[in-house]
């Protein structure tokens, strides 16, 4: 009869203990994927002197960029948008200084963030941008660079390495110059 | 008399000129706010992270609703709208995610956790309750051992013990 108990005991124990091993295996997944989520979003955006993602740009005209063709130029990578006071403070100064790099293998591309197309055209016609602009199409772009919010401007060296990152507007044409520069010399 | 006329000329002239403006009421604009509202609440903004379209105050919000307006207007469905959003901005943007790749998870996870937990539950009952049949059958003699003569000469020993010790 004890044996017949203990048999019964291990019957009910097999399931049990499978169901823990299971329960287990869930709540550590979970704690993964949490885990991961918040390594991610402390990460912080891409840093000076590593290799930036890979993207394409589509235009608002309808052509395509391929950051991978710009190698062995100087790439300034502008995040803006049109809702955004602060972009309006360096929009005129980033034109200006994309005119005066232009013969100097220097290329500046805005890239528009959460936007809409007629306000951001309305944007780019006000302070006359002739650089190459493109809409962010599902984000893509701005979560590979994990970006914190708008303006954000980063320079990318001759060899697609991160040389200069600016949280925030550049305040004067000649901060602009500076970091461009800087990249230029490397 | 002639103060009579003119006082009567003058009232008809006044309502006839009210008449035109009567029935005239404050346009809805086409399309409706209402009509914009009913996407814009299954669709969020990235930039304001976990407000509803249609209560979010931000400019670029403003923005997007009236994107839905321009599009709806155009004859867009409450679909096509939604799937232009999320070609432009990513699934994100969507309320209610739609069921691929990992998003299934968002599905699937809390059925089979509340199934899982049912399971878990009906387990730890049928245990309890095997555990107390354990405990009567162990209270219970079977009739086996009332019939046991080994046993009935122990319960004999155990009698004649007492009575020895009593005695």
């Amino acid at each position: 009869m004890i044996e017949e108990l203990s048999n019964k005991e291990r019957q009910t124990e097999h399931p049990q203990r499978w169901g823990a091993i299971l329960v287990w295996i869930g709540v550590l997944g979970i704690l993964l994927v949490l885990g991961l989520g918040l390594t991610r979003s402390k990460q912080g955006p891409v840093g000076v002197g590593e290799k930036i993602p890979d993207f394409i740009l589509t235009t608002f005209d309808g052509d395509q960029i391929d950051i991978e063709d710009l190698r062995g130029r100087v790439v300034v990578i502008n995040f803006w948008a049109s809702w955004c006071k602060p972009c309006e403070q360096e929009a005129a100064e980033l034109e200006q200084a994309s005119q005066s790099f232009k013969d100097q293998d220097v290329i500046f591309l805005g890239v528009d963030y959460v936007d809409t197309e007629t306000e951001a055209l309305t944007y780019l016609s006000k302070f006359n941008i002739t650089y190459p602009n493109g809409p962010d199409l599902r984000t893509q772009i701005s979560q590979a660079f994990r970006i914190r919010g708008v303006p954000e401007t980063y320079i990318v060296g001759r060899e697609g390495v991160l040389v200069d990152v600016r949280i925030g507007p550049y305040l004067s044409l000649a901060e602009i110059e500076n970091a461009v520069l800087g990249a230029l010399e490397q | 008399m002639r103060n009579r006329l003119s006082l009567g000329v003058g009232l008809l002239t006044l309502l006839l000129s009210l008449l035109p403006f009567y029935g005239i009421e404050a346009q809805e604009p086409t399309p409706s706010d209402d009509e914009v509202n009913t996407i814009a609440k299954q669709l969020y903004c990235p930039v304001c992270e976990n407000i509803p379209l249609d209560v979010c105050p931000t400019q670029a919000c403003e923005q997007w609703r009236g994107t839905i307006r321009e599009k709806l207007a155009l004859g867009w469905n409450e679909d096509q709208i939604k799937q232009y959003f999320v070609a432009q901005y990513g699934d994100r943007v969507l309320a209610t995610p739609t069921a691929k790749g990992f998003n299934w998870l968002v599905y699937v996870l809390p059925p089979a956790a509340f199934i899982f937990g049912a399971v878990i539950l009906f387990s730890v009952f049928r245990s309890w309750r095997g555990l107390s049949e354990q405990e009567e059958m162990l209270l219970e003699v079977p009739d086996e051992m009332i019939n046991d003569p080994y046993v009935a000469r122990l319960e004999e020993e155990l009698r004649r013990r007492e009575h020895s010790e009593g005695g």
